[in-house]
């Protein structure tokens, strides 16, 4: 029995299928790094060989919200930096879909912080993509939670008085089982990180650089870049938390030096995704719980069987 | 209250066992063939703070807690003591002694445990006692539990001791004992419960008029709260999933259904915050579970923009808001209605919602499920609406009530071979949105169907879900989420209301109350026409929509009604005026907001006060407003 045909259907797949015919051009600004990102995720979902109809696309409000329209797939644009809880709930009751969850560095360090960190945390079987432009576009360009200390906008006339949010850092305390930083104008290493984070077993986040061309002149177009896999100057093994993080310190703080440090950054393999850790203290159905919906033999248990603690 | 019934209080401090001291004596009460009604008064602290329940048993059935009670027991709050001082508190001891007394009706019992309460503290008590023709009995508990084990067990003894007085048989408790506990601690609670019984038997002369009525159950009985009748009527309409952060007293539905999904094959999920929860909820309402959320007032507020989002996307979401005294914090284990403006309103934009204010345990479990049937029906938010009373409110409700198929069905989904006839845009995105069709309600497909992808968003959208300003199709997205609403409204006009009426259909004078008080409304309604004063009530459940005909023709003759709620700013009547404004005038109001809820007499006296004309302060905790008296 399968409602769902959809999933893992092995239909052949191309990038175009993931190309709404219904406003296929998006309306981003010019040189904005979030085309990247989409052409990438169109990519790397054709390489995988995924359905379009298999893939539950979640995201939040601002300029990467509107990825939603421009990728085809099942897709729910949610409200403000609440993606997250709703995606990872749309995995557990069923847990056959492809989650993807999207937004920007507002929606998931700011306002969504909380869900941030949790869903990291609890480590779901899902892919976190943070358009990071280090400022808010569609509200025109106030200071956002990775803008560096000092940047001034309309709503911080002296300059931002605070230190920036870590995201890496942070993804790493909160739990998250894979963490990687890319940039919108590295396409390949950006389609191949996105590539592993779907694959990964557990909760990816990618922390995606999408350099604003319009309200972040500031910040570049996050050239050059050095992928710290590649590169020799730097050696470090992902697997390994602590040496992990000191990696992510530093390239968080190169960022702000002007220094765009990019790769893979903690990679955890054998860590039980949540579904996983779940379903092994039998509090999470192994069939999920969408198909019991359309199983016409099931047996579904009433509270009449259940009243004896009430006499 | 009536002679031929029981109103037992058992009062002590935060830990001493009042809860499940009372629920198994309560249940004794039930298996001996009695009618039983809970009410429960507790402070919010972590530990200490006087609490009691109060038992009312009954030949009849028995729909609120009654006036005031007949029967105390006092067993002193022995965490009045702090360990380490030896010291007591100021009299902490003594005052689930005397804080109840207040209450307690002429001729009424008190057993107090002088272990606890040191006797050179309760002259005062004497006095007192023969003033209102108490009977006063003071057993030593402490001793007679510490004899057989530990000090804690003295609510045991209590309860031999008040088996006693009541000339009540043993065995119904010594039943329910053996069914809870096992081993030595099973023998010595039978041990000091009989020995309880036998030192009252022996030691006093039983000159009390309380007795404990007779009667049978032609059927068996189950005891349970409003919070079970949620959770149970969640399980039965098919929900197997429950997100949700604690907060008193919705914590009673989410921790029954944490308990119950996890041996159905179900989620349950406690989560970072009320935001979360909701959207969880939406989220897998949205791939294709029948889904669970909700929380008090403080919690329930962060749940907002998420029922506007479930409106605008139309998912299916069911949510509980269970009240207590506000605003902010307010009194966390009180009682209140004071939340229905906000639960009909809150959340950006015109709305598209259901909800339902049940007023029994009955009714919870039967307006529950009707919440999920059509919000999975209709694809819009219905939210359960009641408080802290129904969740401490326990009631015996015949077994065979719960003897009901379940009803698992996910309403307007679509399948995959349906999708096929389906319209699509030129892209292939399934229009789960349109509006040109003759369905007001669009079939909704499911993530993973085959041709049925869309896009869900809380933007306006075209029917494929593209987001949209377009004048036009604006103006049919809104008009077709409000039409929603109507269909409801009729398809609910055609089924049996769950408001319910009492009284004399020709009533000139007419109480109008809503969710938990209906009980107490109704047995006030019955108390006075026995006494011959013609008056009617109608308690409504159906918050939204309305049934505008129906509270029209009650109200359609009537000179005076009087609108009964828990707030301070008459919020339903606001409703009703709303809705009727050639209502206006007739319509007063009587409102409770202390934290405690109505007592039949109350409401009896409001009614006399109303119907004299003159006005008049109540003797109460409660403010009435007459009505003007002329239609405008």
């Amino acid at each position: 029995m399968n409602a769902f045909d959809a999933i893992d259907s092995g239909e052949e797949v191309s990038k175009d299928d993931f190309t709404p015919q219904v406003e296929p051009q998006p309306t981003w600004c010019p040189g904005c790094g979030d085309f990247s990102v989409l052409r990438s995720l169109k990519g790397a979902m054709a390489e995988l060989g995924r359905d379009p109809e298999e893939i539950l696309l979640v995201t939040g409000i601002g300029c990467s919200g509107k990825l939603n329209s421009y990728f085809d797939s099942y897709g729910f644009h949610a409200v403000h930096g609440r993606t997250l809880p709703l995606g990872r709930a749309a995995k557990m009751a069923n847990h056959d879909l492809e989650v993807v969850a999207a937004g920007g560095d507002g929606d998931g360090y700011g306002i969504g912080g909380n869900h941030f960190t949790h869903t990291a945390r609890e480590n779901h079987d899902m892919t976190y993509i943070v358009f990071n432009n280090e400022v808010f576009g569609l509200t025109k360009g106030q200071s956002s939670p990775t803008s560096p200390k000092g940047h001034k906008s309309k709503t911080q006339l002296k300059g931002v008085a605070k230190d920036p949010v870590r995201p890496l850092s942070l993804a790493l305390s909160g739990g998250a089982s894979y963490i990687a930083r890319t940039a919108a104008t590295n396409p390949n290493q950006a389609q191949e990180i996105l590539v592993e984070a779907i694959e990964h077993d557990g909760f990816a986040h990618v922390d995606f650089l999408t350099q604003c061309p319009t309200w972040n002149k500031d910040a570049g177009e996050y050239v050059p870049y050095v992928d710290v896999q590649e590169s020799d100057e730097y050696d470090f093994d992902v697997s390994d938390r602590r040496e992990a993080a000191e990696m992510m310190h530093e390239t968080e703080r190169a960022l702000y030096d002007g220094t765009v440090l990019t790769g893979r950054y903690y990679i955890e393999e054998d860590r039980r995704t949540y579904q996983e850790e779940k379903q092994h203290r039998g509090e999470m159905p192994e069939t999920p719980l969408a198909e019991r919906y359309f199983d016409e033999d099931y047996e579904w248990e009433r509270s009449f069987e259940r009243l004896d603690r009430h006499t | 209250m009536t002679q031929d019934e029981l109103i037992w209080r058992i009062a002590g401090g935060s830990g001493d066992g009042i809860d499940s001291t009372s629920q198994n004596f309560t249940k004794a009460l039930m298996r001996h063939g009695l009618h039983v009604y809970t009410h429960r008064s507790y402070p919010s602290r972590i530990r200490g703070g006087h609490t009691y329940v109060e038992v009312r048993a009954s030949d009849n059935p028995i729909t609120s807690k009654g006036d005031g009670f007949n029967f105390l027991l006092a067993l002193g709050d022995s965490f009045g003591r702090n360990p380490s001082e030896g010291a007591v508190y100021g009299d902490e001891e003594v005052k689930p002694l005397f804080e109840n007394l207040d209450d307690l009706n002429e001729g009424g019992v008190i057993i107090y445990d002088t272990g606890v309460i040191d006797q050179e503290e309760t002259e005062e008590l004497d006095e007192r006692a023969e003033e209102n023709d108490w009977h006063v009995y003071p057993v030593d508990l402490i001793s007679i539990a510490r004899e057989h084990g530990r000090d804690v067990m003295r609510n045991t003894a209590g309860v031999g001791v008040t088996a006693a007085l009541l000339d009540m048989p043993l065995d119904p408790i010594e039943e329910l004992m053996n069914e809870a506990m096992g081993g030595d601690i099973l023998e010595a609670n039978l041990s000091v419960l009989s020995d309880g019984y036998e030192m009252a038997k022996e030691e006093f002369d039983i000159d009390h008029n309380v007795t404990l009525p007779e009667n049978d159950h032609e059927e068996e009985q189950v005891f349970l709260s409003g919070s079970h009748g949620i959770s149970y009527g969640a399980i039965d309409a098919g929900c197997r999933f429950v997100s949700g952060y604690p907060m008193t007293p919705w914590t009673d539905v989410f921790t029954i259904m944490s308990r119950e999904l996890e041996d159905m094959g179900g989620v349950a999920e406690q989560v970072e915050d009320e935001i979360a929860a909701s959207m969880m909820a939406i989220g897998a309402s949205h791939a294709g579970a029948k889904a669970l959320t909700g929380s008090s007032g403080g919690g329930f507020s962060l749940m907002s923009e998420s029922i506007g989002l479930a409106e605008m996307t139309e998912t299916p979401l069911v949510m509980v808001e269970a009240q207590r005294a506000g605003p902010s914090t307010g009194m966390p284990t009180k009682t209140e209605q004071a939340d229905l403006e906000f639960v009909l309103e809150t959340s950006q934009g015109d709305t598209s919602r259901l909800v339902f204010a049940p007023g029994n345990v009955k009714e919870t479990y039967e307006q529950t499920r009707l919440a999920f049937e059509l919000a999975y029906e209709y694809q819009m938010p219905a939210i359960v609406l009641y408080d802290d009373q129904l969740t401490g409110e326990f009631r015996s409700v015949p077994r065979s009530f719960f003897d009901r198929e379940p009803d698992p069905d996910l309403g307007t989904v679509t399948t995959e071979e349906a999708l096929e006839e389906l319209p699509h845009d030129v892209g292939g995105r399934y229009e789960r949105y349109a509006t040109d069709n003759d369905d007001v309600v669009n079939l909704r497909s499911l993530p993973g169907q085959r041709g049925g992808r869309f896009l869900a968003t809380g933007n306006e959208h075209w029917p494929d879900g593209q987001i949209a300003e377009d004048t036009q199709n604006r103006i049919k997205q809104v008009d077709h989420r409000v039409e929603k609403v109507q269909r409801v409204r009729e398809e609910l006009a055609e089924k049996p209301s769950p408001n319910t009426f009492e009284g004399d259909e020709d009533a000139d004078v007419a109480l109008l109350t809503w969710g938990s008080q209906k009980g107490v409304v109704e047995e006030a309604v019955r108390r006075l026409n026995e006494q011959g004063v013609a008056v009617k009530s109608l308690s409504v459940s159906q918050m939204a929509p309305l049934r505008r005909e129906e509270i029209a023709s009650f109200l359609e003759g009537v000179s005076k009604a009087l609108v009964v709620e828990m707030n301070a700013t008459e919020q339903f009547k606001g409703v009703i005026q709303k809705e009727f404004g050639d209502y206006g005038d007739l319509l007063g109001s009587f409102l409770k907001y202390n934290g405690e809820p109505f007592e039949p007499n109350e409401i009896m006296e409001a009614v006399e006060i109303t119907m004299d004309g003159e006005g008049g302060a109540t003797s109460s905790e409660t403010t009435l407003r007459l009505p003007r008296g002329d239609r405008t």
